[in-house]
């Protein structure tokens, strides 16, 4: 179906993302989705999963001469108005909760905001049956 | 028509969360009704080794939850030969039944059938 789509013709990209924000494959999923929209292409989603739960994380505090990925990615969709969902198993395992789930679990420290949303896989598996082509970052 | 999503895991079922979160995303699938496939491929042909024991250490046991696969509409499950090889794997006694042991031709065709991949 996607093979038949002409070169040059708009694509609908899903991105999950699976590695920790310090990881050489969050970067390339970012600069991946930059260079789609800048391609003119439309991303449906982004759907962090596994360790990639970690870049959503607002506490996350990086060295100053080093790239701040969380802060770049918080920054790209939010100029952006994307669709960015936090798997939130992946994430309550991790220690990656937002307020309405530190609340929920009575923990003292919520480190996800807008324009991140905290769900579940369906939400993968949405964005799979919306999208041209399925770009995953980061996995085994 | 839904588009059908095959998921390879390569993860053994004590390396931590890995394997138990793709197959999450095989049974997320299975209970939305969409065409899934799953491959155990490299060290996740470990999943369907028998007769673990996760308490040993200090784990959950995976085997649950693969066999709740069936209850959940995934039929198409599949183990690759040459992994279950190199790492003693018996096929004939494997945790879960109805699994298909494909060559790497046979695996290279079965990729070439679903419309997208994860590997995890």
């Amino acid at each position: 179906m996607a093979a038949v789509l002409l070169i040059g013709s708009v694509m609908k990209f899903a991105i999950a993302l699976f590695s920790a924000a310090h990881a050489p494959s969050s970067r390339r999923a970012l600069l991946f989705a930059q260079a789609a929209l800048a391609g003119g292409h439309e991303i449906v989603r982004l759907f962090f999963y596994q360790d990639g739960v970690y870049n959503a994380c607002a506490s996350v505090v990086t060295p100053q001469d080093e790239q701040d990925l969380p802060q770049q990615w918080r920054a790209f969709v939010s100029d952006n108005r994307l669709d960015g969902v936090v798997c939130i198993a992946a994430a309550l395992r991790r220690g990656v909760l937002n307020e309405e789930e530190a609340q929920r679990y009575q923990r003292s420290a919520a480190s996800v905001e807008a324009p991140w949303a905290l769900s579940g896989l369906g939400q993968l598996h949405d964005a799979i049956q919306d999208a041209d082509r399925l770009i995953c970052f980061g996995g085994a | 028509m839904a588009k059908s999503l095959l998921l390879i895991s390569r993860q053994a079922p004590w390396s931590g969360p890995g394997a138990r979160e793709a197959l999450d995303i095989v049974l997320a699938g299975g209970a939305f009704d969409l065409p899934i496939g799953l491959l155990f491929l490299d060290d996740g042909v470990f999943q369907l080794s028998a007769g673990q024991n996760a308490k040993a250490v200090q784990q959950k046991d995976l085997s649950a939850n693969l066999q709740a696969l069936p209850m959940f509409g995934v039929d198409d499950l599949f183990l690759c030969a040459d992994s279950a090889a190199e790492r003693g794997v018996a096929t004939d006694a494997l945790a879960l039944g109805e699994v298909k042991v494909l060559g790497a031709a046979d695996i290279a065709a079965l990729i070439d059938r679903y419309d997208q991949v994860i590997t995890l």
